[in-house]
C-alpha cells in the first residue's frame, strides 16, 4: 500500500495532493508533512484528498492532530475532494462538524 | 568453525573437481549439503569464497593473475555480508524478548480488561472480540445493575497496538468509577469524553457506543460517540436499519454534548454492535460492505446469538483472501421473551 504526498506552495496557502491509501503504515509520513505544515501562523492548510479511496481511523488520528494544531498557531484546515467511502469515516465520527470538508461532486472520480 | 571447516574443505574441493569436469547434477547437490552445513554452524560468506579460491589453486593449475585478483576482490565484497550475518542471531534473540514481553502485556489486558456476559432475563447475547495483533484496541464491557438493567459499552481506541491497550483500561477504570445505575448513556459519555480529552495525544481517539436497557419496560437507550453505528433487527418487518447516531469521537473538543436516543424492543427484534474492524474487512482488494456482513447474520439468526456472531466471524475469516487489518468485535442482543 503506496501513499504519496506533495505540496504545491500559492501565495498564503499550502495545497497537499495525497494519493493512495491513507492507514496505520502510510499515516505516519501524512503526519510528518501536514503537521510541521500547520504550525505555521496564519496559514491555509487545503489537503485534496480526492485520490485517496480508503482511509481508515489512524488517518483521522493525523487530521485531528493537525486541527488541534491548526487551533494553536491560527491558521486554517481544509479538506476537499473526499470520496464518498473516506466522507462516511468523517461523518460517523461526528468530525464533519467540527471541520472544514468538502466532498467530491458525486460521480466525479470513482 | 574450524572443524566444520576443515572437514567440509576436501569435499568441496573433490565437489568442485566433479563440476569442472562433468558439470555433473550430483556434485551441485552436494555442496548445497556443504553450504546448508554451514549455514547451520553460522559460517560466514567469505570463509566459502575463501574455500572456493584454495580449491581452485588446487584444481586448476593455469589461474591467471586476473582471476584470482577478482577472487581476492570478491572475498573483500563478501565480508561486509557476512558483518550483517552476525548480527541475525541478536536480532533474533531480541525480537524473542519483545515477544515474550508483548504476550505477558496481551494476558495482562485480558485480565485487566475481563468482562463476563451477565445473564438477563429475557435476552440473548453473543460477543466475539477478534484482535488483529496481539494488543486489543477494540473493548466491551457488560455491566449488570441492582434494579436488573444492563449497561453495554462498545469501544475503538484509534491508534493500533500496545498504546491502544493501555489507554483502554483508563477507559475501563473510569467506567468502574461511576454509579452506573444512576447515569444514562449521554452523562457516561460525557463524562469519559473529558477523561480522554485530558489524558490521551492528540493524534489518539476513541469511539464508543454506550447502551443501556431496562428489561421490565423492554426500553433500550444509547448514545454514540462517533462509533461505527449499529444495527437494529426489526423481527415483525424482516428489516434492518441502521441507528442513525450522531456523537463527536471522545477525546477532540472538552465540552462535548451527546444526544440519547431510545427505544422499545419487541420479542425477537436484534440489536447488533460492531467496531469498524467489521465493516472494514476486506477480501483481497475488494471491501466487504455493511449489506453483505447483515446478510450473514440474518443467514445465522435462528442459531442462539453467541453461535451466531462466532459462525459470522467464521464466514469472513474462510473467504480466501481475507485478511483482519482492524480488530473486530461484534455483539447481538435479542430479545427472547
Amino acid at each position: 500500500m503506496n501513499l504519496t504526498v506533495n505540496v504545491v506552495e500559492e501565495n498564503e496557502k499550502s495545497i497537499l495532493n495525497v494519493v493512495g491509501e491513507i492507514d496505520a503504515y502510510t499515516a505516519p509520513k501524512l503526519k510528518e508533512t501536514l503537521l510541521p505544515l500547520t504550525r505555521a501562523e496564519g496559514k491555509i492548510i487545503e489537503v485534496n484528498l480526492e485520490n485517496v479511496n480508503y482511509m481508515d481511523s489512524t488517518g483521522l488520528g493525523v487530521f485531528i492532530s493537525a486541527l488541534k494544531s491548526t487551533k494553536e498557531s491560527n491558521s486554517k484546515l481544509m479538506l476537499v475532494n473526499l470520496q464518498e467511502r473516506v466522507l462516511r469515516i468523517f461523518e460517523i465520527t461526528g468530525l464533519d462538524e467540527i471541520m472544514d470538508i468538502k466532498a467530491a461532486i458525486r460521480g466525479g472520480n470513482e | 568453525m574450524e572443524e566444520v571447516i576443515s572437514k567440509n574443505a576436501t569435499n568441496y574441493k573433490e565437489l568442485l573437481r566433479n563440476y569442472m569436469e562433468s558439470q555433473d547434477e550430483q556434485a551441485l547437490y552436494g555442496v548445497e549439503k556443504v553450504s546448508k552445513a554451514f549455514i547451520k554452524n553460522n559460517i560466514l560468506p567469505e570463509e566459502i569464497v575463501n574455500l572456493h579460491i584454495q580449491a581452485m589453486a588446487e584444481v586448476c593449475n593455469d589461474l591467471t593473475e586476473d582471476y584470482k585478483n577478482s577472487m581476492n576482490f570478491l572475498l573483500e565484497a563478501m565480508i561486509f555480508y557476512g558483518l550483517a550475518m552476525q548480527e541475525i542471531p541478536l536480532l533474533r534473540e531480541e525480537k524473542h524478548i519483545l515477544q515474550s514481553e508483548i504476550s505477558v502485556a496481551a494476558s495482562m489486558q485480558k485480565t485487566l480488561l475481563g468482562t463476563n456476559k451477565p445473564e438477563i432475563n429475557g435476552m440473548d447475547i453473543g460477543v466475539i472480540s477478534v484482535p488483529a495483533h496481539q494488543m486489543n484496541g477494540d473493548y466491551h464491557h457488560f455491566v449488570k445493575g441492582k434494579d436488573g438493567s444492563l449497561g453495554i459499552a462498545i469501544a475503538d481506541v484509534i491508534g493500533k497496538g500496545i498504546p491502544a491497550a493501555l489507554c483502554m483500561s483508563m477507559i475501563k477504570y473510569s467506567m468502574d468509577s461511576y454509579p452506573e445505575e444512576s447515569m444514562s448513556p449521554k452523562s457516561i459519555l460525557k463524562n469519559l469524553n473529558r477523561v480522554v480529552e485530558r489524558n490521551v495525544d492528540p493524534s489518539m481517539f476513541i469511539t464508543m457506543c454506550y447502551a443501556h436497557y431496562q428489561p421490565q419496560e423492554s426500553k433500550l437507550s444509547f448514545s454514540s460517540a462517533g462509533h461505527e453505528p449499529g444495527y437494529y433487527y426489526n423481527a415483525e418487518t424482516d428489516t434492518f436499519k441502521e441507528f442513525e447516531t450522531r456523537g463527536l469521537v471522545l477525546g477532540v473538543s472538552p465540552d462535548t454534548e451527546y444526544k440519547e436516543y431510545e427505544m422499545t424492543i419487541n420479542k425477537d427484534d436484534m440489536v447488533i454492535l460492531l467496531t469498524d474492524g467489521v465493516t472494514e474487512c476486506r477480501d483481497g482488494d475488494r471491501f466487504i460492505e455493511s449489506q453483505e456482513v447483515l446478510d450473514i447474520i440474518k443467514k445465522y439468526s435462528d442459531l442462539p446469538a453467541q453461535e451466531m456472531v462466532e459462525n459470522v466471524y467464521k464466514h469472513f475469516e474462510r473467504l480466501q483472501d481475507f485478511q483482519l487489518r482492524d480488530d473486530f468485535t461484534l455483539m447481538v442482543l435479542r430479545k427472547n421473551s
